[in-house]
């Protein structure tokens, strides 16, 4: 028995090296970081332990303008881009011809450059001194006056923001739900066919039952993915996204430790922790309310 | 309710662009009559869930007419037929209850049929009742055994009193026991509630055991329609009498001639006013007399005791199958190391078949 416990333990050497050094440490290191007060980079030093580093985030305007920002992306993306996806997974499974052309379609958004992407769209919606852009001009086709979606005001920013993260979100939640879909044994909507039920209260009763864990899933992940979005508002408002006021929190994670003001491992752990606290806040929530809801066959 | 298949023809493009297309069921012209158990049999693949499907409601026919008493239903959707139908893996919703399962056709009534909570239960209770399960009405279908989900999906089927139930190999999923149960349980629900029933099915014994009727079909082609005991008895070609019966029929390559049937050089049966031709012979298993003096002489393999009866396994060289198996009571007594074994031949257990059409002649 000892000796296939040594043996064991041989074997899992590798994997709890490699998650211990480049995962358990750096845990355990942000949570050290978050408590020292007052902690220099440069001296390696700190004056004390408490929430210093906590008060301050909370109280740092940039961060409360992070957290706003990452609130409405989160409340306005995640249910648009499920609803969305569910609507174009549900068009996609009834329809025969063609269907391969649309998945390809819809799936482009997930295999292209995001940085890339970010740059369409702000050919799309950027106003410049030669043309207001493509969407403008369809505004003003319209009779609308001219909005500068990227150096404007807050909400075209926030528009434009929660526009693009919908339509880069989405793909993956496609190919998940149509795939859900397609699980779906016929039977059962051949039964319901039989026993006179519309295809509204099919969906409702029969479909949506069906695959509710994957949406389930979906919006878990989407949650998490929203509150972890960054790298979109770079593509769209530039690296400084303050100035913007668009900053996330995982941006103003990435400032305080290496943007101009940075050099805070402190805050930035703080701020990281604050957002883990929410996240798992959300989750859980998320896991209670729906513990009714999702359909485990 | 009577239900009436006129000419009804359903076919299926190919699925390779030049190939021929796929008739799973040809030109079916048959009555059912009001009231009846209807076994629909035939090996995999021959056109059965097919027909199901046509006469549901879920496929549309390609040629052809389905009435159900005087009306003709062809064009209506499933749910305008009045049809329950019961699928071979029952199909029932996991996430819903017993009772929800079987209310839910109820609550897709509209108009004037709409229920009330109060009398939907009250049905669904009712209809529980009926197939037995009224006590399992909070669980949930994977809670239940494969007997019991049986029971729910034919309680959903029955709850709208349908006026034909439709069954998909109802008890295919089901192990031997429960089967020989539920089968007898079908013909007690069928007869309890008078719904004119056809159910699909590949295994003979189940067929002839439960149903008023059977038809036999084969590539979507129907070969007989009759009481299973006539269609045993008469079968109209070589495919039904090999179909029914187990043992299977032993076929022989024969000969009338004169009058008399010939297999090889034995006149093993006289045939009055036949035309000679060459013929195919089927002998059912339970066609055999053993007799020392019988025209009929075959190689001794070997003797299965079953008890009753013992089947004695022999061959012959004009025989087609692998050995020719007769049924014959234990108190004949056999010598060890016999090696020929003589038969006389029922007569009415013999049937001819054309060479070529493999018509009975």
């Amino acid at each position: 028995m000892k000796k296939n416990n040594l043996k064991a333990w041989l074997y899992l050497l590798p994997a709890i090296l490699f998650l211990g050094v480049f995962m358990v440490y750096p845990l355990i290191d942000v949570c050290v970081y978050s408590v020292e007060e007052n902690y220099n980079f440069a001296s390696q030093s700190f004056t004390g332990i408490g929430a210093g580093n906590f008060r301050y985030v909370l109280s740092d305007p940039y961060f409360v303008q992070a957290l706003k920002n990452t609130f409405i992306i989160v409340a306005i993306t995640v249910p648009l881009s499920t609803g969305f996806a569910l609507l174009i997974s549900l068009g996609l499974s009834s329809i025969k011809a063609l269907r391969n052309t649309f998945q390809t379609v819809y799936f482009l958004p997930y295999v292209t450059n995001t940085l890339a992407v970010g740059l369409v769209f702000m050919i799309l919606f950027k106003k410049t001194a030669y043309t207001d852009g493509m969407v403008n001009l369809l505004i003003n086709k319209f009779g609308g006056a001219s909005v500068d979606f990227i150096e404007g005001p807050y909400w075209a920013k926030m528009f434009v923001m929660c526009f693009y993260t919908v339509w880069v979100v989405m793909p993956f939640k496609i190919l998940i739900l149509t795939s859900a879909l397609a699980s779906v044994n016929q039977d059962y909507y051949k039964a319901a066919k039989v026993d006179g039920a519309t295809s509204g209260r099919i969906f409702r009763k029969i479909t949506l039952p069906m695959i509710s864990p994957t949406v389930f899933y979906l919006i878990i992940t989407g949650f998490i993915g929203a509150f972890k979005a960054y790298s979109d508002e770079v593509a769209l408002f530039g690296t400084n996204l303050n100035a913007a006021g668009m900053n996330t929190i995982v941006g103003y994670v990435y400032d305080m430790l290496y943007g101009d003001s940075g050099g805070y491992p402190s805050y930035a752990a703080a701020a990281a922790l604050i957002l883990f606290a929410i996240v798992f806040t959300i989750t859980y929530i998320n896991l209670t309310f729906s513990k009714n809801k999702v359909q485990y066959m | 309710m009577k239900v009436v298949l006129e000419n009804l023809t359903k076919r299926f493009p190919s699925r390779h662009k030049k190939g021929a297309e796929v008739i799973a069921v040809n030109h079916f012209n048959f009555e059912i009559p009001d009231g009846q158990l209807i076994g629909l049999l035939g090996p995999s693949g021959c056109g059965k869930s097919t027909t199901l499907n046509l006469i549901s409601g879920l496929e549309t026919p390609t040629e052809g007419k389905v009435f159900f008493g005087d009306e003709d239903v062809t064009n209506l959707p499933p749910e305008e037929r009045g049809v329950g139908l019961v699928f071979q893996n029952y199909a029932l919703y996991p996430h819903l209850t017993v009772e929800e399962n079987i209310i839910f056709p109820l609550q897709n009534l509209k108009g004037a049929q709409k229920m009330s909570k109060e009398a939907m239960h009250q049905k669904a209770v009712e209809t529980a009742k009926l197939v037995q399960i009224d006590g399992l009405m909070e669980r949930k279908p994977k809670e239940l055994s494969g007997g019991q989900q049986q029971r729910v999906a034919i309680a959903r089927a029955l709850v709208k009193i349908p006026k034909v139930l439709l069954l998909d190999e109802p008890l295919s999923n089901l192990d031997a026991r429960l089967r020989l149960q539920t089968r007898e349980e079908l013909r007690r629900i069928q007869r309890d509630t008078g719904v004119t029933t056809i159910f699909v099915t590949h295994d003979q014994e189940e067929a002839m055991s439960i149903s008023d009727l059977i038809i036999v079909m084969k590539e979507g082609v129907v070969h007989q329609i009759g009481k299973p005991q006539d269609v045993y008895d008469e079968p109209a070609n070589l495919f039904v009498a090999q179909f029914l019966g187990t043992p299977q029929i032993n076929v022989f390559h024969g000969e009338v001639k004169d009058g008399k049937l010939y297999i090889g050089e034995e006149a093993v049966l006289d045939v009055p006013g036949r035309k000679d031709m060459p013929v195919w012979v089927g002998i059912r298993p339970e066609g055999f007399i053993p007799d020392d003096d019988g025209p009929f002489t075959c190689r001794m393999d070997r003797v299965e005791v079953m008890g009753r009866d013992v089947s004695v396994v022999s061959t012959h060289p004009l025989m087609t199958g692998r050995n020719i198996r007769s049924i014959i009571s234990s108190e004949n007594r056999f010598k060890p190391g016999q090696e020929t074994v003589r038969f006389r031949l029922k007569p009415y257990k013999v049937f001819l078949f054309d060479k070529e059409s493999e018509e009975r002649v």
